[in-house]
């Protein structure tokens, strides 16, 4: 096998193991998070202690502490060390951040599945408690006393019995020469002692951004660095027919041109080809893309009509499909008869549209590459720019800068391999920058979809069989090609994992081929799945005349552990095991509770052009609850006056970011629901930009969230996704109570709310 | 051309027709001010012109010549400028790419309006996106500015 075939054949699966933990159950912790690297050292790892590879302490007392999953916004830099600096007892005052480079020592860095704190809450509890007891036992030496009568507070060692203290910079040279901890001797404080877990702080990067000091992706500078801005094909999979690029070269500050290979199947996260202009600034740059002058051949793709899409796939699951859950006989019972209420929800292509558009800056030298860029996934960044270099992966370093956003879409490192693939053919720095309009043209789309609902109620209006069936747009299609179905992940998100007391049940899953690039968006395909079964079950509580939330109560039933397995369903939980993170209807019956103590739902009194509308959902295996107000303007739209979220992530480590996520989640699931929408015709995207991309901004975003959380004292899991798509069902349905019209097509504004 | 930004006076070569916000990041390395939409649409790239804000991604250079600019990296040595003690204290930032378009936003308003509304904030900021959603709190946060202002603590 050559190199290159190697590569590949390495990038495949690198690649395929680096989209999350959706796709394999891939091994998320380093095989010993103490093993040493003889890698790219840190100050972490350079430093005199260092028990762990996030964790060093120097002999001035210094303490480093490496974040190696990506900041995009969710505070993760900051949460994942307060844990560590919690158990060690360290002085925040002398802790450092260091950004982890790409590097498989730090075990998974696809920052996405809101699974950092959930898979390496443990690891950084670990590394702080093994610096801490190493610390503890130097000092015992020292002063010839039971460590057991040593405590520490604020990096100082105190034995309280003979009134003596010692700095932690005193006795880490002597610490350093004793073994690290075995993980299962490791003690760790009790929840009484924790300084950090549980307490606000301000997050490590606050100051800089109010200074604008704060360097993204973007910001990214080196010395000799040339800027290129990129024409891609308009249409998916297209190649360069012909180029007339004399007009570009002409432009003031234009250096050169440079064609991209065309990627070849399956598209992954390669470069999709094109034209690059590179110039002396990144105006230059922009300037000459406008004067290039190019013939594409656009390939089968160009036959993609949203709209037409759109309406196939509601016929697709308008007939009997693929059975993923079966529970009981529902085919017997609705044969039964008796009130049966039918529904069919659709919704559009999104584009995540981060603030920051995708850059990256590449220098290629000797063989090496290496890469400054905003990204979520450092690891597949440098499997990527290998694949397109041609160069193994331990040749790519990969430093990973603040993101200005991401949402799933900088997991996906195709611009850095078009800065690295740019380099190479320059032999100097290379900075990529997209424009708006290339980010919105050129995204991994969150898919459009349909989902029809079916269910017949018995005594009380409760459902005695529900159908739920889906089709859209699947993520595999951007790994396999030609597939037109979905891997199993993402059928797991709010159409197999329902949740309800319901003695029949079954789902399905439709084909449906994909000609753009998709790819996952903040909740991924809950943000469907859910705002679908979450109106629904406001339908059921309307048909059944009943309290929606006393309705929701009811069929969740008493609460219990739901057995999935037993349904014919290979549950994938967010890649979590089920034994320690099931799905438990206790937990999302305590959210509905408290959303409505906290809403004082009782008194919310619909009518008169107001609405108030409740759904929970547990995704990412935390569990959330909305409240939504809206407040009709008379004129065909509403306002949003107020949101409650209700969230149960078992412990939340540093609330305010947490609060922070729920708030977040709410104005985003407003604005996407009501102006989200990627179309596309001929095969090209016809949105390009915020005039006709619209986003959630002030004056229509919710003017006040509430946020309360419920303290199940369940291991701690993540929040920057959960919060979104109870939001958008939420929504739905408090327009319903305030207008008696049901939103069954996604986003509100193609309907007139009055 | 001779641009003053921050008080600092710079002699730039560069095409008048380019925007203000590409000569900023670009040829001067203030990257404080973010490009984000190219359009004016979004605010990311929002400076001051002699104190009023300006979308910098589609204002020529030329236009800014000789003229007062202060970019985010200006508004104090050491982010003690009360809007920007506001935002720390109300912990607003999320991923932080927008904020610097959003504070000089907001210190643009509280000079015209020292004691600004709902509406006036409203009116002021909802051409500055976020895509985080910190809506709620750079409102907020507007309001203890204004406070810090009133109180002469700034």
């Amino acid at each position: 096998m050559n190199l290159i075939e190697n590569v590949s054949r390495r990038h495949f699966l690198g690649t395929t193991l680096s989209t999350g933990a959706f796709v394999l159950a891939a091994q998320v912790l380093p095989k010993s998070a103490f093993a040493q690297d003889p890698g790219v050292r840190t100050r972490a790892q350079g430093a005199a202690l260092n028990p762990s590879v996030y964790l060093g302490i120097e002999t001035d007392g210094k303490i480093y502490i490496i974040t190696h999953r990506s900041e995009m916004g969710t505070g993760i830099r900051t949460t994942l060390p307060l844990v560590a600096a919690d158990e060690l007892d360290a002085d925040w005052s002398f802790v450092t951040i260091e950004q982890g480079l790409g590097d498989t020592k730090y075990g998974d860095q696809n920052t996405d599945g809101s699974r950092s704190i959930r898979d390496f809450y443990d690891a950084f509890r670990r590394a702080g408690a093994a610096a801490r007891s190493m610390l503890v036992s130097a000092a015992a030496a020292r002063w010839k006393v039971p460590a057991s009568e040593i405590t520490v507070q604020n990096s100082i060692l105190i034995h309280a019995k003979s009134n003596r203290r010692l700095a932690f910079a005193t006795v880490v040279a002597d610490a350093a020469k004793l073994p690290v901890p075995k993980d299962e001797d490791l003690k760790f404080k009790s929840k009484a002692d924790l300084n950090f877990v549980g307490k606000e702080r301000e997050i490590y990067d606050l100051r800089d951004i109010t200074t604008g000091k704060a360097a993204f992706g973007l910001d990214t500078f080196r010395e000799g660095m040339v800027y290129a801005s990129i024409e891609h094909p308009p249409v998916v999979g297209g190649s360069v027919k012909s180029l007339d690029d004399k007009a570009a070269l002409a432009v003031k500050g234009v250096r050169q041109t440079v064609t991209l290979p065309a990627p070849k199947p399956p598209l992954m996260f390669q470069s999709l080809g094109g034209v690059a202009v590179i110039a002396d600034n990144t105006w230059a740059a922009f300037k000459g893309r406008k004067a290039l002058k190019v013939e594409w051949n656009d390939g089968a793709n160009a036959s993609f009509e949203s709209e037409a899409y759109k309406a196939q796939l509601i016929a697709t699951v308008g007939k009997p499909q693929k059975v993923v859950r079966n529970l009981g006989n529902v085919d017997a019972e609705f044969a039964k008869g008796g009130k049966v209420i039918e529904a069919t929800y659709s919704t559009p292509m999104l584009a995540h549209a981060a603030m920051e558009p995708p850059a990256a800056v590449a220098e290629f030298k000797d063989g090496k590459c290496e890469v400054w860029t905003s990204t979520q996934n450092p690891q597949a960044a440098q499997e990527t720019v290998a694949a397109a270099l041609g160069i193994y992966k331990k040749n790519v370093t990969c430093h990973v800068t603040l993101l200005g956003g991401g949402f799933g879409r900088k997991s996906k490192p195709d611009f850095a391999a078009e800065a690295a693939y740019l380099s190479k053919q320059l032999g100097k720095p290379v900075k990529v920058v997209w424009n708006r309009e290339d980010d919105i043209k050129f995204d991994f789309y969150h898919a459009t979809a349909a989902v029809y609902h079916k269910a017949v109620l018995g005594a009380n209006g409760k459902p005695t069989a529900m159908l739920h069936r889906s089709a859209f747009q699947p993520i595999a299609s951007t790994f396999a090609g030609d597939v037109e179905y979905p891997l199993p992940f993402e059928l797991d998100l709010a159409l197999t994992d329902a949740p309800y007391d319901v003695p029949n049940i079954r789902a399905e899953n439709g084909p449906a081929r994909a000609q753009v690039r998709i790819g996952w968006f903040r909740a991924v395909t809950n943000n469907f799945h859910f705002f679908a079964l979450g109106s629904f079950m406001d339908e059921l509580a309307h048909a059944a005349g009943r309290d929606p939330l006393e309705y929701l109560l009811d069929t969740l039933g008493p609460g219990k552990v739901l057995d999935l397995k037993a349904q014919g369903v290979e549950y994938s939980n967010y890649g979590a095991p089920y034994d320690k993170y099931p799905i438990d209807t206790r937990r999302l019956r305590r959210v509905l509770e408290v959303a409505g103590e906290k809403s004082g739902w009782a008194k919310l009194k619909s009518g008169n052009g107001k609405g108030y509308g409740i759904a929970a959902h547990r995704s990412f295996n935390t569990y959330v609850a909305s409240v939504v107000h809206v407040e009709m303007d008379g004129r065909g739209g509403f306002r949003v006056p107020r949101i409650d979220q209700v969230v149960d992530c078992g412990v939340a480590i540093n609330p305010d970011r947490v609060r922070s996520q729920m708030e977040g989640a709410a104005v985003m699931g407003v604005g996407l629901a009501r102006t989200g929408e990627i179309t596309a015709a001929n095969g090209r995207i016809v949105q390009s930009n915020f005039d006709k991309f619209q986003v959630a901004r002030m004056s229509d975003a919710p003017y006040q969230v509430n946020v309360h959380f419920v303290e199940s004292g369940a291991l701690p899991t993540g929040v920057g996704e959960p919060g979104l798509p109870p939001v958008i069902a939420a929504l739905g349905n408090a327009l319903y109570a305030a207008t008696g019209k049901r939103a069954r097509e996604l986003p509100l504004s193609k309907m007139k709310w009055t | 051309m001779k641009l003053t930004v921050n008080g600092t006076a710079h002699d730039v070569s560069a095409p008048p027709e380019m925007p203000l916000l590409w000569v900023l990041r670009d040829l001067l390395g203030l990257t404080g001010t973010k490009f984000g939409c190219g359009i004016a649409q979004c605010g990311a790239c929002t400076v001051q012109l002699e104190g009023a804000p300006l979308r910098s991604c589609v204002t020529p250079v030329s236009a800014a010549a000789g003229k007062r600019i202060t970019t985010i990296e200006g508004l104090s040595k050491d982010g003690s400028h009360p809007v920007q003690r506001a935002w720390a204290e109300l912990d607003v930032v999320q991923c932080g790419y927008c904020q610097s378009g959003q504070i000089m936003a907001a210190v643009a308003l509280l000079a015209a309006k020292p004691a600004p509304t709902d509406a006036d904030i409203d009116a002021a900021l909802s051409g500055n996106i976020c895509r985080c959603g910190t809506y709620q709190r750079i409102r907020a946060a507007i309001k203890t500015a204004a406070n810090l202002r009133k109180g002469g603590r700034a």
